[in-house]
């Protein structure tokens, strides 16, 4: 089953690591993402740009639209993974390695119902 | 992460929340950092022990209010007590706290702590010292070194303007719209002068400044996180993202200035400028243009074109043409006639420039720019006086250097064509 991987952080806290320390927290899941994708189960991983980039669509009638994310959360969302695992469990145990290389902060894990995995080049 | 960068980097990104919200308590600038300092030194006692609190901010003002009021109440300070109000609910939970911290008042507490230290008394210098030292948290030896002077004097001048803001009255009541927007505004030029610091330093020196760039964007952020709606700050935040993604290619390894035409385009940043781009796309569509707006929009039209001679400089010409208009200023003028020199030629952009002589007598950039379009025109001696100019003008040595390249080209070229260029 695949399952995303819903990281939220605060942005303020990660926004005022240094290019030194974001590398090397990117460096460190780096580690765990290649072990998942050397067993054929990473799927699509995005970083988000932050949260004052982002732009609502309120789907009212008509739609309106604001600036912002979603949610004024403490935490926000900054990125998420999609990894394929047996179940729950294993689910679990790949943010517990990816929580154990970057701390703070929450992963929510979520069943994938519907996947496309699309045709972007990047 | 070791265990002090996490909490160094959770007090950091806490601090203008919580001095913020302790000036509003404390309203003086001392004992709010005071209090500040006393309760990050309790959290690095109780953080590694307990674990970092859900709410940062909210920890830090409560202990650093509780801290602070048991001082005065010891009477080891002759400040007068606090109103009974801010004593009289010492015992509220954090939750209560961070409930209200939540409301209106954090934001306006942080707009207020960058605004006065943009008190129109002080100079440029001094606003940007006070703002690295109070709102970013800075030490005064870190300030000293990117501004190169010595620890002493930096020390003194944030001490002399921390008197002026305390001199001034600062008004803590939340303000009105109108009075909202002119905060921004003077925030936001505090914030471009703290980035100009660290763009405007040379080769030699970027290494050491360039922090103040890095400072300068987490700024921007932080308040366009606040102001969400607000077209200029996007433009701001756009701006300075875009300026500081070409970092890696403004200097060669001797530290000389490397021009926008002869940059290395894949030492640019591409997330910078991919949240950059974002930004700007984002302020666009309010139909509410500005200054930083244009001069964003600018900045992203260089960092889409791909090589150099890909850069659309008819509309650069147009975005300046429409930035003098809202801002006019000699050295928009200068700027808009580099563009104009791509699309109509160096005389026609020299002509742009003869009248600008007098009010920029001063200027390295004038007599940098001019030289250049003499030189491209064949005009070399001329161009060897302006280029002279420009050299006991420079302000860094790696401006020097640079022109010095252009005159040792026209020394050069001056031989096989001595004929040619004498007319």
């Amino acid at each position: 089953m695949l399952y995303a991987i819903l990281c939220y952080h605060d942005e303020d806290y990660v926004g005022s690591w240094t290019r030194e320390q974001d590398a090397a927290v990117m460096n460190k899941l780096a580690v765990v993402q290649d072990k998942l994708a050397r067993q054929g189960r990473l799927g699509p991983v995005a970083r988000l740009l932050p949260t004052t980039s982002a732009t609502t669509l309120r789907k009212d009638d008509p739609p309106i639209v604001i600036d912002g994310p979603y949610a004024e959360t403490k935490e926000q969302l900054l990125g998420f993974y999609v990894v394929d695992c047996k179940n729950l469990d294993e689910a679990l145990d790949v943010a517990r390695d990816l929580g154990a290389a970057n701390p703070g902060g929450a992963y929510e894990i979520r069943p994938v119902g519907l996947f496309q995995p699309g045709e972007v080049a990047t | 992460m070791t265990d002090t960068a996490w909490i160094d980097a959770a007090l950091t990104s806490a601090r203008p929340q919580a001095v913020g919200a302790l000036l509003r308590y404390f309203r003086d600038l001392d004992t709010a950092e005071e209090a500040f300092q006393n309760a990050s030194l309790r959290a690095l006692k109780s953080w590694p022990q307990n674990g970092p609190p859900r709410d940062p901010a909210a920890w830090l003002i409560m202990v650093g209010r509780n801290v602070a009021i048991d001082d005065i109440r010891r009477g080891r300070k002759q400040e007068p007590l606090p109103e009974d109000e801010a004593i009289s609910d010492l015992d509220d939970a954090e939750d209560a706290l961070a409930e209200r911290l939540d409301g209106s008042h954090y934001r306006d507490d942080i707009l207020r702590l960058l605004f006065i230290c943009c008190h129109p008394d002080l100079p440029a210098t001094q606003q940007i010292a006070l703002a690295l030292r109070i709102v970013s948290g800075l030490t005064v030896k870190q300030i000293a070194r990117a501004f190169l002077v010595s620890e002493a004097a930096m020390e003194q001048r944030i001490t002399r303007a921390k008197a002026r803001v305390a001199s001034a009255s600062v008004p803590f009541e939340a303000p009105g719209a109108v009075e909202r927007t002119e905060r921004l505004a003077a925030v936001a030029a505090m914030i471009y002068l703290i980035f100009n610091e660290g763009y405007s330093a040379g080769g030699d020196t970027a290494e050491i400044r360039g922090p103040l760039c890095e400072e300068a964007i987490r700024l921007a952020r932080l308040l366009l996180r606040l102001f969400q709606s607000e077209p200029e700050i996007m433009g701001l935040t756009a701006l300075l993202l875009l300026q500081h993604a070409r970092a890696a290619a403004r200097f060669d390894a001797e530290g000389a200035l490397v021009l926008l035409d002869d940059q290395d385009r894949s030492l640019w940043n591409q997330q910078m400028i991919a949240e950059g781009l974002a930004l700007i796309d984002k302020a666009m569509r309010h139909r509410r243009s500005g200054p930083y707006q244009i001069q964003a929009a600018i900045a992203a039209l260089h960092a889409r074109a791909a090589k150099p001679e890909d850069t659309d400089w008819t509309q650069i010409d147009l975005l300046y043409g429409a930035l003098e208009i809202m801002q006019p200023s000699p050295v928009v003028t200068l700027n808009r006639a580099v563009a104009v020199s791509k699309v109509r030629g160096p005389q026609a952009a020299l002509e742009m420039i003869e009248p600008l002589g007098e009010r920029l007598s001063n200027y390295f950039h004038f007599f940098g720019v001019r030289g250049a379009f003499l030189m491209q025109l064949g005009r070399n001696d001329e161009a060897r006086v302006a280029f002279d100019r420009a050299i006991a003008l420079a302000n860094t040595s790696a401006e020097a250097a640079h022109i010095r390249m252009h005159l040792d080209q026209l020394i050069r070229d001056s031989q096989p064509r001595e004929k040619v260029s004498k007319k």
